[in-house]
Order: C-alpha cells, then sequence, then structure tokens
C-alpha cells in the first residue's frame, strides 16, 4: 500500500482514497483530498515535517502522520 | 412587491474560504477599515457595519473563513450558526477564482442551503495572471446562481454587487438546490430523508429539508445534536436516517460522507471542465518560486530567524528617535501648565497625575506602532502561514501546533489578539495550552517598563542585549511550561496540522496601514480611557488622605538649619562681599559646588579638593557649608515625601505586600506599582511616575529614570529581578477577561493567574538571591 509519504520530491500521484474515519480524515476531504485528485509532493519543511503537497491548484500542508493517511495508487 | 422591500434594510453576510478577500471585500463594500490578512483564519470575530446603497441601508457581516459547512474549528462554528440564527437576507459567498474547485466545495453547500445567494468571484486578476480562463456567464446558469466578478483589492466590481443584492433581496425564493447531483443512489435516500422531514415540517423549516437530509446522511453532530434537543420525534428521524445510512453503506462499501464528499468534488470536476480553460498547466508561479527559497531546508531556517531579527530590530532601534521626542514633548507641557498654575492640588493632579500618567504610556507610541507595522507586514505578505510550517515540528515537539506560533507571535503585540487568534486552532487542549502560555509572549505594554528600567540601569551598550534576554526568557518559559501542561493537564493524542500555505502577495499599503493603525488606536484608546482613570485612581492613593502627622516637624528643621547657616557664615559673606540672601544666585559658589559634586565620583578627590581650596581660599569654605545646607533641606524633603507617601492608601497598600516581595529585592513602593499592573502593565510606568513625583525636592521635574536611579533600593541586579517578574506574573485584566470569555469557564482565567504569579515570584527569587549571592548587587 503506497501513501503520500512514499512521494518522493516534486513527485506526483492519483489519490485513492482516506483511511480512517475521524474529524481530521473529514477535513482531508473538505480540502479537496478525493479519490482521483492529482497530488504533488512539493516539499518538506526544514525540520523534515510537515509536508506540502500541491492539490486542486493550491498548497496544503500536512504532517507525516496524516499524510500516511492517504492511500496513492 | 419588490418597491415595498426596496425602502427596507438588508442584512448581507460575507461568507467564504479563508483569504478568499472578503475582508479586503467588506472594507470596499463599507468603506470601513478592517484588517486584512494573507493569513487563513485572520478574521476571527465577525465585523458588522452599515453602509447606504440608493437609499436602502445594508448591513455587512464579515464572517470568519471556512472550507466547509461541517463545522471543524470554532470559526466555522461561529460562520455556520450565525447563517442560521441570523438569516441575513442574502449570502454572499467569496471565492478565490485562482483557486477555483475547493472554493466551489464550499458554494455548492450554500446553494443546497435554498438562500438568497450571490457568487463573487474574487481575484479575477490572479486567475487570470494563472493562465485561467473562467466562462462565468456559462458557469452562473449551471449553477442556477448569479455571479459577480471582482478584484477586491482594486475596488473593482463593486456596484454590480451592491445592484445584485439588492435584486436578490427583493427575490427571496431563490431554490436552486435540484441543481447538484449526487448519483441516482444517494440522490433517492436524500429525497427519502427531505420529504419526510418536510412532511413533518421538522423545525419549521429552520433548515432547508433537501441540506437537512444531506448532513443526516453526513451523520453531523451538531445536527444530530439539535434534533435531539429540539424535536419530539428525534428517535424516529435518526432511525430513519440510520436506515439510509445503512442501505448507502452497503451499496458503496463506504461511508454515506466520503461518498457525498467524493461526489461533490466529481460535480465540481465536470462544471470546471466545462468552464474553465487553463492556458498552460504547471507553471511555476513567482510565489512558488519565492517560496522554494523561503522554506528552503537549508535556508528556511536562517531566513526566519533572520526576519524575526529584523522585526526586533525594527521596533526598538527605529523607535526610539521619536520616543525621545515625545518624551521631551510631553515634559515640556507638564512644565507648561506647572508654570501657569498655583501650586497645590489641583495642579498636582494634572501635571502629576494625568500627564505623568497618560504621557508616560504614550512615550512608547512608536515601538508599539512599528511592532504592529512589522507584524502586519509578515501577515498581509503570507509568510505567517509558513513561519507555522517550519515551526510546526518544534512546536510539535512541546506539544503545541504549528499555528500555535502565530498567537505566540501576536502575542508579542498583545496578549488580547493573540487568544482570540487561538480560535484557527482546532483543538481545544491544544488552544488552552496555547492560551495559557501566551502571556509570556512580551507584550508591548511591558515594553514601556522595560525601556524605562533598561535606561536607568544599564548601559546602553548592552541594552538591546539585556531587553533580548528578557523576550527570550519569556519565550523559553512559554516553551517549557507549554511541554508540562500538555503532560499533566491533557495528556494524550495532538492534534493533526492541515493548513492552507496561501500565495505571497504584496500587501497593499492601505492594507498594512490599516492594520497598524488598528491595533494602535485600541492602544491610544486604552491609553486614552483606562489608563486616565487608573492614572488618577493611583494619584489620588498616592496623594491621600492629605492631613499627615509627621513624626517630625520637618519644616521648622529646614527654617532652623537656614537660620543657622546664616548666622554662622553671615561674617564670612560679608568679608568676601556676597550677599547671604542672594547667595544661591552667586555664580562663584554655583561653579564651585558643581566643581565639588563631580569630584566626589573622581579618584583623586582629595587632591583636587585640595586644589580647589587653594583655588578659591574662604570663598571655598562658604561653599562648602551652603552645599551641605542644600544637601541637608533636599534629605529633609526626601524623608517628608517619602513619610507622606508610606501612610498614604497607596503605601499602605504597598507596605501589606512588602514582606511577600522583600525576598525579591522589592520594596513597598515596587509593590504598590506591581499591583497597578494587574489594571495593564504600561501602568506600573505611570504608577512609578506618580510615585517619584512625589519625591522631587525641586519644582523642576526630572526625568522619571533619573528619579529611580536615585532611589537606594534599586541596582541593576533588582531592575532585572523587577523585569523578570513583570515578564511573568498575572496577565492583565483585560487578557483575564479575552480568556474567560474564550474558554467559557472561569477555571482557566483564576488558574492563569495563580500560576504565573507564583512562577513569576520563584524565579524573581532564584534571580535576585542569586545574582546576591555572585555580589552582583
Ligand atoms: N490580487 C488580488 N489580491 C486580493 C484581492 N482581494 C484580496 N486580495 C488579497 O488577498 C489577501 C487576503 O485577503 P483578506 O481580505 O484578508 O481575506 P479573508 O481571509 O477572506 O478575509 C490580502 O493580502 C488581500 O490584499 C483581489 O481581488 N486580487
Ligand atoms: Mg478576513
Amino acid at each position: 500500500m503506497r501513501t503520500l509519504l512514499d512521494l518522493k520530491t516534486g513527485e506526483k500521484a492519483i489519490v485513492k482514497k482516506i483511511t480512517g474515519y475521524s474529524l481530521i480524515h473529514r477535513r482531508l476531504l473538505d480540502m479537496g483530498i478525493v479519490s482521483g485528485t492529482c497530488v504533488q509532493l512539493v516539499k518538506s519543511a526544514p525540520l523534515g515535517d510537515p509536508l506540502e503537497f500541491k492539490i486542486k491548484g493550491y498548497h496544503l500542508s500536512l504532517r507525516k502522520s496524516e499524510a500516511s493517511t492517504v492511500e496513492i495508487m | 412587491m419588490k418597491w415595498e422591500y426596496m425602502s427596507n434594510k438588508i442584512k448581507v453576510a460575507l461568507a467564504g474560504n479563508p483569504n478568499s478577500g472578503k475582508t479586503t471585500l467588506f472594507n470596499a463594500l463599507t468603506g470601513s477599515r478592517q484588517h486584512v490578512g494573507n493569513y487563513p483564519g485572520v478574521t476571527v470575530e465577525r465585523k458588522e457595519t452599515k453602509c447606504k446603497y440608493n437609499g436602502i441601508e445594508i448591513t455587512v457581516v464579515d464572517l470568519p473563513g471556512i472550507y466547509s459547512l461541517t463545522p471543524y474549528s470554532i470559526e466555522e462554528l461561529v460562520a455556520r450558526n450565525f447563517i442560521f440564527q441570523e438569516k441575513p437576507d442574502v449570502i454572499i459567498d467569496v471565492i478565490d477564482s485562482s483557486n477555483l474547485e475547493r472554493n466551489l466545495y464550499l458554494a455548492i453547500q450554500f446553494i443546497e442551503l435554498d438562500v438568497p445567494l450571490l457568487l463573487v468571484f474574487n481575484m479575477i486578476d490572479e486567475a487570470i495572471s494563472k493562465g485561467y480562463h473562467i466562462d462565468i456567464k456559462l458557469l452562473s446558469r449551471l449553477l442556477n446562481t448569479p455571479v459577480v466578478t471582482t478584484v477586491a483589492s482594486k475596488g473593482e466590481g463593486i456596484d454590480d454587487i451592491f445592484k445584485t443584492v439588492v435584486a436578490l433581496a427583493g427575490n427571496r425564493n431563490q431554490a436552486s438546490s435540484s441543481i447538484i447531483k449526487y448519483g441516482k443512489e444517494i440522490d433517492s435516500q436524500i429525497n427519502i430523508l427531505s420529504d419526510y422531514l418536510l412532511n413533518k415540517n421538522i423545525m419549521n423549516g429552520k433548515y432547508a429539508f433537501k441540506w437537512l437530509a444531506i448532513k443526516l446522511l453526513e451523520e453531523d453532530s451538531e445536527i444530530i445534536q439539535e434534533i435531539n434537543k429540539n424535536c419530539d420525534n428525534s428517535e424516529e428521524i435518526l432511525s430513519l436516517s440510520s436506515k439510509c445510512r445503512d442501505y448507502l453503506q452497503s451499496f458503496f462499501g463506504e461511508k454515506p460522507e466520503r461518498i457525498i464528499g467524493d461526489k461533490r468534488y466529481g460535480f465540481i470536476n465536470g462544471l470546471c471542465k466545462e468552464t474553465v480553460y487553463l492556458a498552460q498547466e504547471d507553471r511555476i508561479s513567482t510565489s512558488e518560486k519565492i517560496d522554494s527559497v523561503l522554506t528552503n531546508r537549508i535556508l528556511g531556517i536562517p531566513i526566519f530567524i533572520l526576519f524575526m531579527w529584523i522585526v526586533f530590530q525594527l521596533t526598538f532601534t527605529l523607535g526610539n528617535p521619536p520616543m525621545r521626542l515625545i518624551e521631551f514633548c510631553i515634559g515640556s507641557l507638564g512644565r507648561f501648565i506647572a508654570f501657569f498654575m498655583n501650586d497645590g492640588i489641583l495642579r498636582s493632579l494634572i501635571v502629576d497625575g494625568v500627564i505623568g500618567g497618560v504621557g508616560g504610556v504614550l512615550v512608547f507610541l512608536p515601538n508599539i506602532l512599528l511592532l504592529f507595522l512589522a507584524l502586519a507586514v509578515l501577515e498581509d505578505t503570507g509568510y505567517m502561514a509558513r513561519v507555522a510550517f517550519i515551526v510546526d515540528k518544534l512546536m510539535h515537539f512541546i506539544g503545541l501546533h504549528g499555528k500555535s506560533f502565530i498567537p505566540l507571535l501576536i502575542g508579542f503585540g498583545c496578549s488580547v489578539p493573540a487568544i482570540l487568534g487561538t480560535r484557527t486552532i482546532e483543538n481545544r487542549k491544544d488552544r488552552i495550552i496555547t492560551i495559557l502560555v501566551v502571556p509570556f509572549m512580551s507584550c508591548g505594554a511591558r515594553l514601556p517598563v522595560y525601556t524605562l528600567l533598561i535606561g536607568a540601569f544599564f548601559s546602553s551598550a548592552v541594552a538591546g542585549n539585556v531587553l533580548f534576554s528578557i523576550y527570550i526568557t519569556g519565550f523559553l518559559l512559554a516553551i517549557l511550561m507549554a511541554g508540562i501542561f500538555k503532560k499533566f493537564l491533557f495528556p494524550g493524542e495532538s492534534t493533526p496540522f492541515v493548513m492552507e500555505l496561501p500565495p505571497y502577495r504584496i500587501p497593499t499599503l492601505k492594507s498594512v496601514i490599516i492594520h497598524m493603525w488598528e491595533h494602535t488606536w485600541l492602544y491610544l484608546q486604552k491609553a486614552g480611557t483606562i489608563l486616565l482613570s487608573l492614572s488618577i485612581l493611583i494619584w489620588f492613593l498616592t496623594n491621600f488622605p492629605q492631613n499627615i502627622t509627621y513624626s517630625k516637624d520637618y519644616e521648622n528643621n529646614i527654617k532652623s538649619a537656614r537660620e543657622n547657616f546664616v548666622i554662622n557664615m553671615e561674617p564670612l559673606a560679608q568679608k568676601l562681599n556676597v550677599s547671604i540672601e542672594d547667595i544661591d544666585k552667586n555664580e562663584d559658589i554655583k561653579k564651585i559646588i558643581e566643581n565639588l559634586k563631580t569630584l566626589k565620583q573622581s579618584e583623586d578627590a582629595v587632591k583636587q579638593g585640595e586644589l580647589l581650596k587653594y583655588q578659591y581660599g574662604e570663598l571655598y569654605n562658604l561653599s562648602v557649608n551652603y552645599m551641605e545646607l542644600q544637601n541637608y533641606i533636599a534629605g529633609q524633603m526626601e524623608e517628608k515625601q517619602r513619610e507622606k507617601l508610606g501612610v498614604s492608601y497607596a503605601g499602605r497598600m504597598g507596605k501589606v505586600l512588602e514582606p511577600f516581595i522583600s525576598p525579591l529585592g522589592f520594596d513597598w513602593k515596587i509593590g504598590v506599582a506591581l499591583f497597578s499592573g494587574f489594571a495593564a502593565k504600561e501602568v506600573i510606568v505611570s504608577t512609578l511616575g506618580t510615585i517619584y513625583s512625589l519625591e522631587e525636592a525641586d519644582e523642576n521635574s526630572i526625568s522619571l529614570r533619573e528619579a529611580l536611579k536615585k532611589d537606594k533600593i534599586f541596582s541593576p541586579l533588582v531592575a532585572y529581578t523587577l523585569m523578570i517578574f513583570i515578564l511573568i506574573y498575572s496577565p492583565c485584566i483585560a487578557t483575564i477577561v479575552v480568556v474567560w470569555k474564550e474558554t467559557n469557564s472561569y477555571f482557566w482565567p483564576l488558574f492563569m493567574i495563580f500560576y504565573t504569579i507564583c512562577l513569576a515570584w520563584i524565579l524573581a527569587f532564584f534571580i535576585y538571591q542569586g545574582g546576591r549571592l555572585l555580589g552582583l548587587n
């Protein structure tokens, strides 16, 4: 199972699904992380965490712990 | 009838994603000056202003930014509740056109509400420069909702908004919710539920039934709670909705809310394919280029530290010259008034109480203005969000959240907006921890106290370092206490970090100035109202009671000392041809006394004294005697004032406090000042001003700094201890009130007062006693 954590800097992938059903996962969905969406890892923060993704034309930052709940194809 | 409505009032709510330009639009619509920021979640409280258009009174409400109508943070709850409870006549959904898909996600939820809705496609300029071409007409038709395009920052399209709003308000039955399709399966379940809700007229149609049905399918906890509270047949409703949910769950093999979300974005995707053309995909924008430097792996942190350093330097060095100027002006005003008024209670009230108190605070206006300027620029450019991004790992390490950093940073300006700013932190535990440590970020109001004490007791070479060390102490304490609170008060899971990084924008001069002015104005108002009344109160406490029986007859002592001097020195004066009555006007004697005073400090005082004696002969003897008389009089006056202050109300209060604070090297006068600082930190300066102006032996007011230097209780060590104590001890009343309101409990504000005072005492104790052991006193 590949997740957003497996992306290399600059790499893109298509979201498969979000694993988990807590409020945070609901939030990820509201922010546009839905199946079929293209996500690109832009960079990681200077200290390694959080990560910055580009999605639906805007930039979103997630901690590694959240990014690992997003499965990609 | 339309014209009838026209004569009425219209209430308009501005909603939309954070950072879509709502506040900018609000300002453009109302001509008002709200604070605009390029940081997600800057509008933390809704703001309301009235304006007129063609004779119609339009009330515009600026709501906090939201991403969805499913509340996740408090801001989203505030916005949603406003829309449902106050039922604005028109909702304006402000959309960032350069970020269309995510912004439309909220828009279609508004459409489902079946309320008069206007979609404002703002930032159309940015969309164009990004290469988007949006077919607005088609989009408006497909959504069955009016659309207006604007560039809020340039005021373009404002008139169109007014026109459409007025038209919409006159025609309230806009219903376009049927436009949005979720596919056969979901739509059928929505229909079953909404038909049922319609039949039973649940909550009298407070919510559009279709929307309510969708929320039930999504298992929205707020809505379920409300149904439980307000509907007799809540069990029936909820069992029907869970049946529908189960059906969808088994059909899709996934939770309905997930499918609904997917479908919404699917719908939007289809919509955009039809109406949006992107000229060139994957172009790297200027903002992204800037960001690749500013949040660079290697450069990111040094740049961040550099920026913070610049902020401090700007605030504290650039602010100094204007500060001196204001100080001079206020001093002159005091002397001017003193010159024209007779000595007495009224003059004392005006000069010492009012001008001394309020003036002492106004002096720091330049520093505060500059600090707010720096924060405004950081915020408006979009760098603030990067700060959260860069420091999140550190903050996470101490149990906080990257988003806590911004309130902490704002805390350097003032704790009140900082605590309001914690609303962007979704998790209550994280929020409370942040609130509890915000006051350690030394606020602008404490700066005057530091500046005063540092100016008096430290050389200008080390002043900057001393000040920096205090700020750093506060910062480290915040980190330490946050870690402790996290561990002992709120053990457990930490909050996730999901934050938008808005594009960098060049802040407009107007917005920066408005931002800066808004905060400064609050500060000035505080100086004008609270501080003025407190200054007068403190003046009263330090000046009354008036009829005091002194332990000694100071006046008589002085008088007889004078007489003795005249009797003893008369012959000598005559011999030297000096008039003993006008001895204070004698230039030679003045010069000798001045020389003698400077002599005391130099090393070979004795030798130089001999030299003077030789030079002036008997005139020297007369001068020495006269100087001794002067010193005696000054000493008696000082002793008298001290006695007077000691029995004043303030003095009695301070003396009660003294046993508690004497281990810290403080006396009762500092106690009085600290007590007054509970009202507002800058009051400490004005209190000291009032206390020390009492001690002045002569009429020519010397500056407070000099007065402090003369007081034997003070030393650099005591001054430093005092600054640390002031840094930590109880936040001011305004902060306490905000904490009380924001946490909705009495416990947290009281806890805050208690623990900060304890902490301040302990730390001050170690610094003072430690310093004494090291022989620093
Ligand atoms: N280029 C451009 N920038 C805008 C426009 N409207 C607002 N802005 C900028 O967008 C940023 C966020 O605006 P703000 O009103 O604080 O957004 P809010 O969070 O929705 O209240 C500010 O820096 C504004 O100057 C616009 O139409 N075009
Ligand atoms: Mg705003």
